[in-house]
């Protein structure tokens, strides 16, 4: 078959639409995700004795286990005890509670390295510890853990290919279906690759923008400080 | 049947998983070890092009997916180089550690790069060529800083391990979906799989923290002079 | 080429950018000298210093070792090295070493020694410097005075024919200086040969052959320090010491 006739016909389209689930697994987990993530790292740093072990159980828990086993779980295992879930549903939850832990790390570190004065001159004005949280070290914390969280994004998007074991055709579901039908494996998965790369770079890059956005002069990085 | 006594029957069988997993996640890093490292000094100390070069590989084996990784290599780049009889294992090896030579080559860099520049003038002013220098002083110093950051690659190796999978190699995951298959018991195997991760994951986590309090020296770190 | 002296410095010029540091330094050492820079900082005095052992090429200008020239030498600087030695104002003391192994580890891998005879030298070496008994601890237990004496016995230790000092006590405490001090002059006393760049003005002028007052990156005045003190007609470091007093406030 004619190399062009191939690519504009049969795979393009088929990526295309591979990518479109991609982004969608993408938009339904990453926020749900973020905010888990920022939940568990202030109930951690600042729950209770019982609110605090659950959540270092949580990432302990999840950050041991393979997603692609924690997947397994989800879709295969829960209906055995009477839970079901569509393969993209299962897909977003596993995606989800993977994503919320690592970020969970992130954040927790960038809370650490908030330094308590912060807190303490919040409650001395009269906020509550809950309005300290989120007025005044949460917005700090935050800047400081966007590379980490933005790194933590950038797997998310790799690791939705992982959907395809689980019968969501996404992008890498879609190319390998071409691939396997067509023979054409080596192409097939390079274009595969290549849509990843763009959009791992642009990801990247709109990363950049937003840090300079809402840089704050004198803070620096958490990653820049440790370098000192 | 009684779930209890069919778990104990299949047991054994899912720990052989144990030693395939390992086998594989050790060769892996070992591979990943014996590329990341002479990157590391090519990107610190190499020229121009050499620097180019390593940077499209990093960006390349850090940028694809795992799956899509083992599916290129699998079914296209091996059987095209005339490769196609080796088993899947060899081919998760061989992906998973180009990949984690990516990721450790800029953890050594990070390393190297904080190490003092007072050091190799010292060697330098000492007569030590460059070479001599970077064997002797900086990458003694660079593996200590570098050791807590390398030591997240092993639970990240090891849970991505489960990846190979999906091509068939033969490991931990792979011997869990057979044996859930062949006795239609889910949930509990799932979770025995499960907790051997975590074992695995967290034993192997102490073994390194151990290895980082043998080797500390007192009051260094990252950042001096 | 004759070699009644040490070393030889012949018109080195170094600039960084667009800033001429060095214009033009030229000065001949001869064996068991000790020669002090003086002079305001950012003359250039250390980049002088760093361009004798090459670890800063300079732009124009030439040295020689006993005859040898050090300048273009390709990789035989790194012989040449072994007979300059050179005592950092940061020590740069390799902090993953005892104080021993610091010593040592040149002798091994540079010198190709033996164990147990870089060991005895490394030995001898701290025991020059009054380190003998911390010889097993790590730079950073450490105080400033005694690195910087470490790092002197390690430079000690390759038996150089000359040891350049580049601002050895400007990183320590007053009471610290002190004990560097005296290591350096002891070994002036005994026929060390070397170039010290300082702001100590009290070594200077006591254990100083010549003192060179560097301004701009020139030599400015060269003298014996009782010359360039004490002698109507040189003015320039006169001048500067007593700046340097009304800012120190002593």
């Amino acid at each position: 078959m004619d190399q062009a006739v191939f690519i504009f016909e049969i795979l393009f389209p088929a990526l295309m639409q591979g990518l479109v689930v991609t982004l969608q697994l993408i938009a339904c987990s990453a926020p749900f995700g973020l905010a888990l993530g920022i939940g568990v790292a202030a109930g951690r740093q600042y729950g209770g004795r019982v609110i605090s072990w659950l959540c270092r159980m949580y990432v302990f828990l999840v950050k041991g286990t393979p997603l692609l086993l924690l997947l397994f779980i989800l879709y295969f295992g829960l209906p055995t005890i009477g839970i079901t879930f569509t393969a993209f549903t299962a897909s977003v939850i596993g995606f989800i509670l993977c994503n919320g832990a690592y970020n969970a790390e992130y954040v927790r570190g960038a809370l650490m390295s908030i330094k308590d004065g912060q807190m303490v001159a919040a409650q001395a004005l009269g906020m509550t510890r809950a309005q300290a949280i989120t007025s005044v070290v949460l917005p700090q914390a935050l800047r400081r853990a966007i590379p980490g969280l933005s790194n933590e994004f950038i797997y998310l998007i790799k690791y939705s290919s992982l959907a395809y074991m689980l019968t969501v055709i996404e992008l890498s579901g879609a190319g390998k279906l071409v691939a396997t039908e067509y023979f054409l494996y080596t192409e097939t998965f390079a274009a595969v690759g290549i849509v990843y790369l763009v959009l791992v770079t642009i990801t990247t890059v709109a990363v950049h923008i937003l840090e300079k956005r809402v840089a704050v002069p004198g803070m620096i990085r958490a990653t820049t400080a440790a370098q000192m | 049947m009684d779930v209890l006594s069919i778990l104990i029957d299949w047991f054994p069988y899912l720990l052989s998983g144990i030693g395939a997993t390992l086998g594989l996640v050790l060769s892996a890093l070992a591979l990943g070890f014996a590329l990341g490292l002479p990157m590391a000094l090519g990107q610190v100390y190499g020229s121009r092009p050499v620097r180019s070069v390593i940077g499209v590989y990093v960006w390349f084996f850090r940028g694809l997916p795992i799956l899509v990784l083992l599916f290129l290599f699998w079914f296209g780049i091996f059987p095209g180089l005339g490769l196609g009889h080796l088993p899947a294992f060899v081919v998760g090896v061989v992906v998973l550690g180009l990949r984690g030579a990516a990721y450790q080559s800029q953890i050594f860099r990070g390393a190297i790069q904080s190490v003092g520049e007072g050091q190799m003038v010292a060697a330098r002013s000492l007569g030590m060529s460059r070479r001599t220098a970077i064997r002797s002083v900086v990458l003694p110093q660079a593996m200590r800083i570098a050791l807590p950051g390398w030591s997240n690659e092993y639970p990240n190796m090891l849970t991505d391990s489960a990846i190979c999978y999906a091509i068939g190699v033969v490991e931990l995951l792979t011997i869990t979906t057979r044996i859930v298959t062949l006795t239609y018991i889910t949930m509990p195997i799932y979770l025995a799989a499960a907790g051997i991760y975590i074992i695995l994951n967290y034993g192997g986590l102490k073994l390194l923290h151990g290895l980082e309090k043998r080797v500390e020296i007192p009051g260094f770190g990252a950042g001096t002079v | 080429m004759n070699n009644e002296y040490v070393l030889k410095v012949e018109d080195v010029h170094k600039s960084f950018g667009d800033k001429e540091v060095l214009r033009g330094v030229s000065f001949n050492v001869r064996r068991g000298e000790t020669k002090v820079f003086i002079g305001p900082s950012g003359t250039g005095k250390s980049t002088l210093l760093r361009c004798i052992n090459q670890l800063t090429i300079p732009d124009r200008g030439r040295v020689w070792l006993d005859g040898e020239e050090v300048t273009n030498s390709g990789a035989r600087i790194n012989y040449f090295r072994q007979k300059i030695g050179m005592v950092f104002q940061n020590f740069f003391l390799f902090d993953h070493l005892t104080a021993l192994k610091n010593v040592e580890l040149a002798l091994l891998k540079v010198k190709g020694m033996g164990k147990a005879e870089a060991r005895e030298k490394a030995l001898t070496e701290l025991r020059q410097v009054g380190m003998e008994e911390w010889a097993d601890h790590y730079p950073a237990e450490l105080s400033g005075g005694q690195a910087q004496r470490v790092s002197i016995a390690r430079a000690l230790a390759m038996d150089p024919d000359v040891i350049l000092f580049d601002e050895p006590t400007s990183a320590l405490d007053p009471e610290l200086t002190r004990e560097v001090l005296e290591v350096m002059k002891r070994l002036a006393r005994e026929g060390m040969t070397m170039l010290v760049v300082t702001h100590e003005m009290g070594f200077a002028c006591s254990v100083a052959n010549e003192v060179l007052f560097m301004e701009n990156g020139v030599v400015v005045e060269q003298g014996s320090p009782d010359l360039l003190l004490h002698d109507p007609r040189y003015t320039r470091m006169k001048d500067f010491i007593g700046r340097l007093d009304t800012f120190r406030g002593d």
